[in-house]
């Protein structure tokens, strides 16, 4: 599912025109991306959590040639499951 | 304080989209099709933000590691997140413009 489909869908459950549904799905994901950037957690209850976790710069090596190359500190966001979509997911049927 | 479904209700209320019956309903609806779309293991993409991708786990041997027994790990199912490339750039070049929140 991309995100148009996911607009539709929300169109048609909720009875909102497309360019209503499209707002909606636009502003949503802004406002995670926006507490994302200022390192704020997003928390969805059954859904899970986002929050932006710190990795330390480390020294790699490019594993074809052996090169020695510096891995600078970086910031990644990162999605921790819910235990609602957890299990419905899990559910092996 | 967190972001909670709460939170974005209030900011489409705010921003004058949807009354706010209207705003709790269409907040949840949108969580529910994305959890239904993984929970039929469909892959749910939105550009500019990330992707969520259902992963099938092989059974494998495991350890508990406060007894140290040996154990089996059943074969499950789980959803994993990536961030999207648009997302990625943002959070690092704010850390870059502002230092204090580097660590």
């Amino acid at each position: 599912m991309n995100k148009s489909q996911l607009i539709e869908g929300l169109a048609k459950a909720e009875g909102l025109t497309l360019k209503k549904a499209e707002m909606v799905v636009n502003t949503l994901f802004e406002n995670m991306t926006d507490a994302l950037v200022e390192n704020e957690r997003i928390e969805i209850r059954g859904f899970g959590s986002f929050k932006v976790k710190s990795y330390d710069g480390y020294q790699g090596r490019n594993p074809k040639t052996g090169e020695i190359i510096e891995v600078g500190e970086k910031k990644l966001p990162f999605f921790k499951v819910g235990k609602e979509l957890k299990e419905r997911v899990d559910r092996l049927d | 304080m967190p972001l909670t479904k709460a939170a974005l209700v209030q900011v489409l209320f705010e921003k004058e989209i949807l009354s706010k019956a209207d705003a709790a309903r269409a907040v949840d609806t949108v969580f529910g099709l994305i959890k239904q779309a993984l929970a039929s293991e469909e892959d749910v993409l939105i550009s500019g933000f990330g992707k969520w991708t259902v992963k099938d786990k092989r059974e494998r041997r495991g350890r508990n590691p406060q007894t140290g027994q040996d154990l089996t790990i059943n074969a499950r199912r789980v959803v994993t997140f990536k961030a999207s490339g648009v997302l990625r750039r943002l959070i690092s070049e704010y850390t870059t413009k502002h230092p204090r929140m580097a660590k």
